[in-house]
């Protein structure tokens, strides 16, 4: 009988170890100035260093050894005083010199950790994950192998290369083995590469859209009868695409080990990938004839000797912890769980905050992004914060508190300011869009909504408020929906003797 | 009258006054490089269209009556290693035969900018790695003072260029001695400056962190005019120096050595050296005495591990450099039938293009990086190195300079040692520490071994960015021995062709 996940983990302990790749969003490679933009006719962002043509020399861009001071700050490492940069050695055709400019044996951050919070059982608990190491190296060119079965170079009919991608910065966040989850490993590993794609987002180093690969995890993880107190071999999964996979790779790859093991067969060490449709992985090469890649300094570059009071000048910049910052704003503005959750997952938390820095009520700045804007977008296919930005939104939030717009006349305020006819204000004074506030104006329709209907009148003048709707909608209706209705139902009720 | 075999500063005062032109002067060139280049193979490409089209844009401003740098009209011979754009750039390789850089080294760049014309391209040790220019893919160059002999390496083709009168001045580049050594053998003109003292942007690579280009010249002050043009920070070398070029002309021009200290290596003169060679060596220390400097003996015990080390560095570096040349974006490729996998074409390409040396010196490369030898090799190695920095170190803190033979003999016959690397290597055992420790080296010619009649060279050091105090030292020993010869040392050179 093969073992299902509950029976494995409830036989095995499950070690992990999460390598991390990060695009850097500089506007210029590692070594070179090509640009970085994604997207771009194939070989057109090259040059004689990032083609590795003779004789070219690399130069180190300093904006992304800026990025990764911050992110092995905020990862509570510590910032190596003297690095090196080395070269791994090895043949490809889409790398260009052969040999890949990376940090080996002096990395710029080490020893540092992540607190992530899983639900377990027994709620909430918190895990720390130990990072060992976060390093700056650059991407190699892609690949397009034509013909064959596989979309693998053996077997292929040609292959076609583009050194677009070839020299963008790439930083390694390395995990030291991560043991002692239990049950709970495939939480605890999306738990912290959703942290870690929070807190990258937040520094403003990388796009971290791990569709597009400008983030990709390598899941390493290895079994051992529980209470061994042994390290079982290890395997090792490639690009595991969203945060989902993530979790279906370790369910996957504890399953697979767990039913190997109980067969009495042996773990191959090995590198896996992961198969979006199954949620198990497939065999690649094998790591038991190691590559030797014969890493040695990189004698084209001099070592990276941060300024100390430079570091501590970035440690400054550090913004709030995501996970931490979410929990303060969701209390300081009261927002339910979910809707918290739709905020984040739609990216908008921080225009939301913006708007409200604004002046704007929280509910009402939520709401409007969530709601309205997030349809409009979602029409046109783009960002909501690509429409319209925080001080317009605020701005039509303070005419509706301050009764000079409706709901339903701010939503053609909005629809007014998306098309580009100007600010807010342009946008009521060209379309007319002004709430009648004028009380002469409405005492007019109020008292021509009384002569109407006398009998709801004199209903409310005898103590029944609730009715005074009818006659409210009647001014409404007369004033083509211009007019504020707290307004109307005040000067109403005043109107018939029932103080608000 | 200035003539083909004029100094460059004599070449430069004629154009200034307007007793020549730029383009007869580059015509009077490639003129007498087709009459003896095919006897001695110096240029692996002549650019006779755009040589003399540069020289006419210089003849154009200077009668404009702009401004223009000292060497402006002057032609040069460009190292084939270094790459220029449009002109075809082999390294001496079959790797890369056909191929066209698309841009300019650093060192082009300001050779363009001074205004210098740059005939074509020299012939070298395939990827540098040889002391004979034997290695060369495309045949050797022949030393111009007996043709049956080589010019030195891997800069041979710059070196005799000068030698035969073919270019006034050359670029070389020297990782073990690619430019003293054939200085030395060739009666000629060779400066190593420290490392990071001249950009290596568009130097294609042998050993990065041993790799340096230099001037090449007849005379001292000609390189020094030369140094001063190519010299400089630059930042697309992060190697390079971002300090004040030393003021290397006009040290040249001082020829004073009163009180200056002048260390003489114990280590670099003795076994393997040719007793003419030492003799000419002490007469030369003698006219420095005589000139009113104070000579010291040094010792530096670890030069003695320096070619060792130097022949792990070298080639572990090299083998990481030339991993490039796969046939995957330029350069020849072999076996590609429609066939084969890309990783067949490389294995096919790289067992074709590359020649025996090359070969020997990627696998021995290969093999030191290896893990598990990583350390007792290269590792070991640079500790080597960090060891010559401290016997450098206090060598100077005694003198101001430090000198030696150049090479331990006089030319050898073509054929004589291609098949015994080890003696090849030899070659370089008193030019290799220069490198190692990334400090500065010149070699000049001290005389004729009274044996063979061949050129000897004299080799002086200088600590890193103190280049100025080569430049001074043989400044001053080229005058007095000049004046003790009656005139320069090429003169006692056969003739090539009438001229």
């Amino acid at each position: 009988m093969a073992l299902n996940y509950e029976e494995a983990v409830a036989k095995y302990e499950p070690t992990l170890g999460l390598e991390v790749h990060v695009e850097l969003n500089t506007k210029s490679k590692m070594f070179c100035s090509c640009s970085t933009e994604f997207g771009g006719a194939p070989n057109t962002q090259t040059c004689p260093v990032c083609l590795g043509l003779p004789g070219a020399l690399p130069v180190v861009n300093g904006k992304a050894i800026e990025s990764t001071i911050l992110i092995g700050l905020a990862l509570n490492c510590s910032i190596a005083p003297f690095s090196r940069f080395a070269r791994k050695n090895y043949f490809y055709p889409d790398m260009p010199k052969n040999f890949q400019t990376s940090q080996y044996d002096e990395p710029i951050c080490v020893n540092g950790y992540l607190d992530v919070e899983i639900e377990t059982d027994e709620g909430p608990k918190q895990f720390r994950v130990e990072i060992e190491r976060v390093h700056m190296e650059e991407d190699t060119g892609k690949s397009l192998h034509v013909g064959g079965a596989t979309g693998r170079i053996h077997g292929a009919d040609y292959s076609l290369l583009d050194y677009n991608r070839a020299g963008i910065p790439l930083v390694e966040i390395v995990t030291k083995i991560v043991g002692g989850t239990g049950k709970y490993a495939p939480q605890v590993a999306r738990a912290y590469v959703t942290e870690l794609r929070d807190i990258l987002r937040s520094l403003g180093v990388s796009d971290v859209k791990m569709e597009q690969g400008s983030m990709r995890c390598d899941v390493n993880l290895s079994l051992a009868p529980i209470g061994s107190g042994q390290l079982g071999t290890r395997s090792e999964t490639k690009n595991v695409n969203s945060l989902r996979s993530v979790e279906r790779a370790v369910i996957g790859e504890v399953v697979r080990q767990s039913n190997r093991l109980e067969a009495g067969e042996r773990i191959v060490q090995e590198t896996r990938h992961f198969l979006e449709e199954s949620g198990q992985t497939r065999p690649g090469r094998s790591k038991e004839q190691a590559e030797d890649y014969r890493y040695f300094p990189e004698p084209d570059l001099v070592p990276v000797v941060p300024d100390s009071a430079w570091i501590e000048e970035l440690r400054a910049t550090l913004p709030e912890r995501p996970s931490a910052r979410r929990a303060r704003l969701k209390a300081e503005w009261a927002v339910p769980d979910k809707e918290m959750t739709s905020l984040v997952n739609a990216g908008l938390l921080d225009v939301v905050e913006e708007t409200i820095v604004l002046g704007a009520e929280p509910t009402r700045a939520r709401s409007w992004w969530l709601g309205e804007i997030s349809r409009l977008a979602n029409e046109r296919e783009v960002d909501p914060t690509t429409l319209i930005n925080a001080t317009q939104v605020a701005e039509v939030i303070a005419l509706i508190q301050s009764g000079e717009l409706t709901d339903k006349l701010a939503r053609q305020v909005v629809e007014g300011v998306i098309a580009g006819e100007g600010s807010p204000r342009e946008v009521i004074t060209q379309r007319g869009l002004k709430v009648v506030s004028d009380d002469g104006a409405l005492m007019t329709a109020i008292e021509a909504a009384i002569a109407a209907q006398p009998d709801t009148a004199e209903r409310v003048r005898g103590g029944n408020i609730p009715a005074a709707g009818a006659l409210i909608g009647a001014v409404m209706k007369a004033t083509g929906g211009q007019a504020d209705a707290a307004k109307v139902r005040e000067l109403l009720l005043k109107h018939l003797g029932q103080e608000g | 009258m200035t003539s083909i075999k004029s100094t460059a500063a004599e070449m430069a005062a004629a154009l200034s006054e307007g007793s020549v032109t730029s383009v007869e002067l580059t015509k009077a060139h490639f003129d007498h490089i087709d009459e003896v280049d095919p006897a001695v193979h110096a240029f692996l490409y002549l650019d006779k269209e755009g040589a003399l089209a540069q020289a006419a844009e210089v003849d154009a401003k200077r009668q404009k009556g702009e401004a223009l740098a000292p060497l402006a009209g002057v032609p040069l011979a460009l190292k084939d290693v270094m790459v220029q754009k449009g002109i075809p750039t082999t390294c001496g390789s079959k790797m890369l035969e056909g191929w066209r850089p698309p841009y300019d080294s650093t060192v082009v760049t300001k050779l363009k900018n001074a205004g210098v014309v740059i005939l074509g391209k020299t012939n070298m040790d395939e990827f540098a790695m040889g002391s004979s220019t034997e290695n060369s893919a495309y045949g050797p160059t022949h030393n111009p003072w007996d043709l049956t002999r080589i010019p030195g390496g891997s800069g041979g083709g710059s070196a005799a260029a000068l030698a035969a009168f073919e270019a006034p001045l050359a670029i070389g580049t020297d990782t073990g001695g690619s430019i003293r050594q054939p200085a030395a053998v060739t009666g000629t003109v060779g400066v190593k400056p420290t490392y990071g003292g001249v950009s290596r942007y568009g130097l294609i690579a042998f050993s990065s962190s041993l790799d340096q280009a230099g001037p090449c010249a007849r005379t001292v002050l000609d390189a020094a005019l030369l140094h001063e043009v190519i010299a400089g920070h630059d930042e697309k070398d992060s190697t390079s120096i971002n300090a004040p070029v030393p003021q290397v002309v006009k040290a040249a021009k001082r020829l004073d050595v009163k009180g200056m200290k002048i260390g003489v290596v114990k280590e670099l003169q003795g076994d393997g050296f040719q007793a003419g060679v030492l003799s000419r060596f002490h007469e030369a220390l003698d006219l420095l005495v005589d000139a009113g400097a104070e000579l010291v003996e040094v010792s530096c015990p670890t030069f003695d591990y320096a070619l060792a080390a130097y022949y792990l560095i070298a080639p572990s570096e090299c083998s990481s450099n030339l991993a490039r040349f796969d046939s995957m974006r330029y350069g020849i490729r072999v076996g590609d039938n429609g066939e084969r996998s890309a990783e067949e074409v490389m294995k096919l390409t790289r067992h074709e293009g590359f020649g025996p040396e090359v070969k020997r010196r990627i696998i021995l490369g290969t093999y030191a990086l290896s893990s598990g030898y990583y350390d007792a090799y290269y590792g070991s190695a640079q500790k080597v190195r960090t060891l010559l920095m401290r016997d450098f170190n206090a060598a100077f803190a005694k003198a101001d300079v430090l000198v030696s033979p150049t090479a331990p003999t006089t030319a050898f016959k073509i054929g004589e040692q291609v098949n015994d690397p080890l003696a090849m290597y030899l070659n370089d055992i008193a030019t290799i520490p220069v490198n190692m420790a990334g400090i500065g080296g010149m070699s000049l010619p001290c005389g004729l071994a009274p044996e063979d009649g061949l050129p000897v060279g004299f080799q002086i050091m200088s600590a890193a960015m103190k280049d100025d105090l080569m430049y001074q030292v043989g400044g001053a020993l080229e005058a007095a021995l000049v004046s003790k010869w009656g005139g320069s040392i090429l003169d006692k050179a056969p003739v090539l062709a009438a001229n």
